[in-house]
């Protein structure tokens, strides 16, 4: 281990080649277009820069995109804990049903997504006429978007939580139960806190998700600006347009708030490994 | 508090954990429920915690000390329950974790934050664990997790202790010690407890009273001197300790072995119906010469004198493979060696017969 080489050991070149090959792979396909982007935004300077996020529309598609994430992250978490709780912790008909459920926004591509909402909400879809003469709009409008943005990024804190909690068993909630506590006292003293890190992890990857989402809000956005544009189809409008710059000053703020959530993902990651090697260190005693 | 469970049925799916059961612990008693897994005895304890419901039976009902407690959910029974892998809250430290019990109590039954505080410091010292208090589960060994779960347990001064297998997740020599030291608790706490086990010796040693289970059923009700001496069925003796089984019938009045015939008019079988002979291994002894009882040729054929006892296999004239335990000195005396052509005699036997005739 201590450099000599061992029969473990691939020859130094070939260790060389392939530590190069997989940087410089990551280098052409990840870091340099990530560079360009931020490049491209600032091309013209700091206040060119500013400039076009410092606009109306910009500032519209900011404000959505948070929005609609947040109301995203909030809703599949309640969701998520929900669920995971009732598959991870009880037997009951139809589970695998529900497991299947909740998968499928994975395997369903986001353009579909987008069109069965159409195909729900929209003027000609099933609800059409009773939204219509109640004059409710969710197809090309908020809502919509913001259902589209939740159904996309429903399964994240769900499968970050099942596998977790059908390891940790039901034994603590019981015996919590046994010693007097309520229902809620057992989610939010037992329950809750053995799941935080992966609960954080899974609103984490929800959250990057998103703040991302192009296909299927595309599909029921509509593209007004100023009223229906997130980041990503703000950023569509404006490099269609030849708004390089502009383009890129959203779209570099976008890939800021993926970098951040990246940050973030490492630390927790980090931080459990941390947590349980320090747990680990002294069991006898 | 005394515990009485009448008619308890439970089935999950198409398996029957529990078929028609009964049940009474007497007030301040440790009652043991000894049986192999899959006889039902931790859904029963299960059941008497509030953790599972029974199958609805009218017949059916948990009283404790007089109370109609069927329809109560776990929390409002006072029991305290210990499980078999300790269920300690994770995220808790020691002293967190025995506190909870008190510390979820409605406001105006929530102990003051300093009798908490007091209450828990008893209880470290009842398990001598109050260097502990700040370490977290996972920094404790497994006999010290055990030993927090029953002091977590006790801190809501349950009316009825159950324990789920406490010490099954242990190592031999912890949970030896871990066991006296339960015996000694209930002598000095005398509350009500009930443990469910499959290890005999365990049951045995603890218990004032062992209840035997076997699928789904009770088998037997006893001190563990009458379960152990007097088992009622092949089953308990058998499971009780290891035994030589021979296979005969009844003739005459008499049990018939091969060669080894014993007198059975007393229990008035029916002629010619099957019977089984059940001899613990240090119920046998090994003669060189014939005596005038009732014994079995037999050739020894492995010696192995690692342990208490002086364990002898022998092959017997009619074919089954016997086990004779006895004392180092008695063997050193009887000088048999493998090989060797003995006579084996009996010291202590049961038979059992069908319970149907054919």
């Amino acid at each position: 281990m201590n450099g000599g080489r061992s029969y473990a050991t691939d020859p130094a070149p070939l260790r060389w080649a392939l530590t190069a090959a997989a940087l410089g792979f990551l280098g052409l396909f990840v870091a340099m277009p990530l560079a360009e982007v931020f490049g491209q935004a600032l091309e013209k300077g700091w206040q060119a820069y500013w400039a076009a996020i410092d606009e109306p529309d910009a500032l519209s598609a900011i404000r959505l995109t948070l929005l609609a994430s947040g109301i995203a992250v909030i809703s599949n978490l309640t969701f998520g804990v929900a669920a995971a709780w009732a598959i991870a912790k009880f037997q009951f008909r139809g589970k695998n049903v529900l497991v299947t459920l909740i998968d499928l926004p994975f395997a369903v591509s986001p353009v579909i997504a987008g069109l069965i909402y159409v195909l729900v909400f929209g003027s000609q879809g099933w609800f059409g006429g009773w939204l219509d003469a109640h004059d409710i709009r969710i197809i090309f409008a908020v809502p919509g978007i913001v259902l589209a943005t939740v159904f996309v990024t429903f399964p994240f804190v769900a499968r970050e939580l099942i596998p977790l909690m059908q390891s940790q068993g039901n034994d603590e909630e019981e015996a919590g139960l046994s010693l007097g506590a309520g229902g809620w006292q057992v989610l939010f003293r037992i329950t809750l806190p053995n799941i935080k890190w992966s609960l954080l992890y899974g609103v984490i990857l929800c959250t990057a998700r998103a703040m991302g989402e192009f296909g299927a809000v595309s599909v029921v956005s509509g593209h007004i600006r100023g009223l229906t544009n997130t980041m990503p189809l703000q950023v569509e409008v404006l490099y269609n347009e030849y708004n390089f710059t502009a383009a890129f000053a959203v779209a570099s703020l976008l890939a800021l708030l993926a970098l951040v959530t990246l940050a973030a993902k490492s630390f927790l990651e980090w931080k459990v490994r941390r947590v349980h090697s320090e747990l680990e260190a002294n069991p006898e005693a | 508090m005394s515990i009485e469970a009448r008619h308890i049925t439970k089935t999950f799916g198409q398996f029957t954990a529990l078929r028609d059961v009964s049940l009474t612990v007497n007030d301040g008693e440790l009652l043991a429920l000894l049986g192999p897994s899959g006889s039902g005895k931790t859904t029963l304890l299960r059941i008497i915690a509030g953790l599972e419901t029974p199958d609805p039976d009218p017949a059916s009902a948990l009283v404790f000390a007089g109370r109609d407690v069927t329809r109560e959910g776990v929390g409002e029974r006072r029991v305290g329950f210990v499980f078999q892998h300790y269920a300690l809250f994770r995220n808790m430290t020691v002293f967190e974790n025995i506190a909870f019990g008190l510390q979820v109590r409605p406001r105006k039954l929530r102990p003051a934050a300093k009798d908490v505080r007091e209450k828990v410091r008893e209880l470290l010292a009842l398990i001598q664990l109050e260097s502990l208090a700040d370490r977290y589960p996972t920094q404790l060994s497994g006999g010290q997790r055990q030993r927090v779960a029953l002091a977590r347990a006790l801190a809501i001064e349950p009316k009825v202790l159950l324990l789920d297998e406490p010490f099954g997740a242990l190592d031999a020599k912890v949970r030896q010690g871990l066991r006296r030291w339960l015996r000694r608790l209930h002598d000095t706490v005398h509350v009500t407890s009930l443990l469910v086990t499959h290890d005999q010796e365990e049951a045995l040693e603890v218990a004032d009273r062992v209840v035997v289970m076997n699928q789904a059923r009770i088998e037997q009700t006893g001190t563990p001197e009458e379960v152990f001496h007097h088992p009622a069925s092949e089953f308990v003796m058998d499971f009780m300790g290891s035994v030589n089984l021979f296979h005969g019938r009844i003739e005459s009045g008499k049990a018939v072995f091969g060669p080894l015939v014993l007198d059975h008019s007393a229990r008035g079988a029916v002629e010619g119906q099957t019977a089984r002979l059940f001899v613990r291994p240090y119920d046998l002894h090994i003669d060189r010469l014939q005596t005038g009882n009732p014994s079995l040729r037999a050739r020894v054929l492995r010696i192995q004198a690692a342990g208490p006892q002086v364990r002898v296999e022998l092959q017997a004239e009619t074919g089954e493979a016997v086990v004779v335990e006895m004392p180092h000195a008695q063997f050193r005396e009887s000088g048999i060696a493998p090989g060797d052509d003995v006579f084996v005699g009996l010291r202590d036997a049961r038979v059992f017969t069908e319970d149907w005739s054919i």
